[in-house]
């Protein structure tokens, strides 16, 4: 924060002397839209935190196809932002392509590691916060069954989906974890309809709490739930409030808080890898006024010992993306 | 697969053919009277845009629908101005109309809720709810049937009914009352019903309207039944799935019916059964994906026989002088 501080000190006495322009800097979102009440929200969220904190201005930029990732990427380095923010896994071969063009423009890329020198890549242990929403499920569930309603079949997203298991068997050993994915294109992130039809068919099958990690699409998965009388579990932002009273908990990604931070650190941020977990707060669970009746105080100890645990190594939550498999099903 | 997995896959047959019923009678009426629609899916994104934004303002999805229905009708009716009264091509009127929803749904969304397009989540109130169909209880203890009954054909919102009542009313109105006849006639030869006294313009204009009404309803089950609001571009091709179920269905109502089951079948099969596996071979998700449009082609071209449709269809009438 200090180091914010005199940065964004030395920043306004650069404006004072009317010295060289400082570069904007710029969000790229992903296909999913900006509004999606998750992922890519959370970065717009960020993004306006960092413009009401500082009073500073950005370019935002929304998608319309998958053609123009590398176009938009190229588009925010010729006018000379940086850092230029993308979010998503998706935007890994475009960055690819057009970082080394742009040596002296700094990338940030979030969800996905690309190694050059002008980029930043910021990853997520989401296998540590989907461990814990499982364990909670895993402990609220009557059935013993519950479901897993995923965007894209990517592995970024079976990462969730191990996580999700490990925490539900640690809960209890014989559980039933109902996996779905909603598509294999980018499309899968934004089809509530897809994704109501597959809660529909999970609940059918016996599940009474449901998870995704899909984007626009869990908005019908999470509106299934409510209508059906079951709990879903919400996820990237704190989606408890979307319909309270049926929202176990929402599993927080901050995203925001990888946007805020590489804006702030502005045009000539440090790259490299930085891998957010539980330990950096930056994965973690929602706990407020509309789930509080809904978690039980079992649940809600196993919970926050678990999360100590992983902090301290002592329990090592599997990582679907390092061994491309999941020892439990 | 056993019963109840059965039962689940035609509850959802039914709710994904919906949409594509409610499109697809809307395209029969229209080309039925000779005006080539390609402009359903539009009219059912420009349906589904206001029933959500309506609904999300006054809390009433019946309000939020009948916005729904009159932005699709005055659409309806605008593709009618151009192709009836002006004239034009019908085809270029129908890919204007669906450039205009979908531009206009998203400047408007953007413009009204600052969402990006979207409307706000819809409450339980502004949504339609599931109904219960009467009997229920009573017939529960028949086998084979009651659980059918209440798994499948109960438990939907009105507007599944109203399409699937929207289908025999269309084959009662098309081939038992005047009205049909005459709307038959003057997609097949509109110089008999002119010299016969009776309006060319003033009959297509009135198939424009009710094309209007269904795919209103259409879209006002997408974003309100369906779905809890509206997102940008949702109604994702389904006004052209139903147009090739029209020309599958060579024009008459039941048969429409049957293909948007079987359509909405496909889909609900390709959600349910990613995993498929058949005598050992797992089937990719992606075969599933895309089996509806290859089945649309293979039937087309080999099983169906000529697909003929309306002869007067695609060409405005000019009154001899």
């Amino acid at each position: 924060m200090n180091k914010t501080i005199i940065r964004l000190a030395s920043m306004i006495g650069w404006m004072a002397c009317a010295g060289p322009v400082f570069p904007d800097p710029a969000l790229i979102y992903d296909l999913g839209q900006k509004y999606d009440k998750s992922f890519n929200e959370s970065a717009f969220n960020g993004a306006e935190r960092w413009r009401t904190e500082t009073g500073g201005s950005f370019r935002e930029v929304q998608l319309q196809s998958e053609a123009q990732r590398e176009q938009a990427i190229r588009r925010a380095a010729e006018a000379g932002d940086s850092p230029v923010v993308m979010v998503g896994f998706s935007f890994g071969t475009a960055l690819a392509t057009v970082a080394p063009d742009y040596p002296d423009t700094r990338f940030v890329i979030i969800d996905m590691v690309v190694e050059m020198d002008n980029v930043r890549s910021v990853v997520f242990k989401e296998h540590e916060g989907s461990y814990l929403v499982g364990l909670i499920a895993g402990m609220t569930t009557e059935s013993g069954v519950i479901g897993f309603v995923g965007g894209m079949d990517v592995p970024l997203i079976r990462r969730f989906a191990c996580g999700y298991v490990q925490g539900a068997k640690a809960a209890r050993e014989n559980i039933t974890v109902i996996q779905n994915m909603t598509g294999t294109d980018p499309s899968a992130w934004s089809d509530p309809v897809k994704g109501a039809e597959l809660a529909l068919a999970q609940i059918g099958a016996g599940a009474d709490v449901v998870y995704h990690a899909a984007g626009a699409t869990g908005i019908g998965v999470l509106k299934t739930a409510a209508d059906s009388g079951i709990l879903g579990i919400g996820v990237d932002l704190n989606q408890n409030h979307l319909y309270p009273g049926s929202v176990l908990t929402s599993m927080i990604k901050r995203v925001d808080l990888a946007v805020e931070t590489a804006f702030a650190d502005g045009a000539q941020l440090e790259t490299g890898i930085f891998p957010l977990g539980l330990a950096e707060d930056g994965i973690g669970y929602a706990l407020d006024e509309h789930n509080a009746a809904l978690i039980g105080a079992g649940a809600r100890a196993a919970a926050e010992t678990a999360r100590k645990q992983i902090i301290s190594g002592e329990i090592a939550v599997h990582d679907y993306i390092q061994s491309d498999s999941c020892p439990v099903q | 697969m056993d019963y109840t997995t059965l039962l689940q896959l035609l509850d959802s047959t039914l709710r994904l053919a919906t949409p594509l019923v409610f499109a697809c009678l809307a395209g029969l009426y229209a080309e039925r009277s000779g005006i080539f629609d390609i402009g359903l899916e539009g009219k059912m994104l420009i349906s589904a845009f206001f029933a959500a934004g309506t609904a999300a303002g006054t809390g009433s999805v019946w309000i939020g629908m009948a916005a729904g229905i009159a932005a699709s009708s005055s659409l309806a009716l605008l593709h009618g101005v151009a192709s009836i009264t002006f004239r034009g091509n019908q085809l270029v009127s129908g890919i204007a109309i669906n450039f205009l929803a979908s531009g206009a749904t998203a400047l408007i969304g953007q413009n009204w809720f600052r969402l990006g397009g979207q409307t706000p989540l819809l409450d339980r109130d502004s949504r339609f709810s599931q109904i219960e169909l009467p009997f229920a209880d009573a017939v529960s203890s028949i086998p084979v049937i009651g659980p059918f009954y209440i798994e499948t054909l109960s438990g939907h919102s009105i507007l599944v009914y109203c399409a699937l009542v929207a289908v025999p009313t269309t084959w009662w109105l098309l081939y038992r009352t005047r009205f049909g006849l005459r709307l038959r006639a003057v997609g097949e030869n509109p110089e008999a019903v002119d010299v016969g006294g009776i309006s060319v313009a003033f009959l297509r204009y009135r198939a424009m309207l009710i094309c209007g009404l269904l795919c209103g309803m259409g879209g006002a089950y997408l974003s309100t039944g369906l779905a809890g609001g509206f997102i940008r571009d949702m109604t994702a091709g389904k006004g052209f799935i139903a147009l090739a179920a029209l020309i599958f269905a060579k024009w008459q109502p039941v048969p429409a019916l049957y293909t948007c089951l079987l359509f909405g079948f496909l889909e609900a099969a390709s959600i349910r059964f990613q995993n498929l596996e058949i005598a050992g071979i797992a089937i990719p998700v992606q075969l599933m994906q895309v089996l509806p449009y290859i089945l649309t082609v293979i039937l087309l071209a080999g099983f169906m026989g000529r697909a003929v449709p309306p002869r007067a269809g695609g060409t405005p009438y000019v009154k001899e002088r």
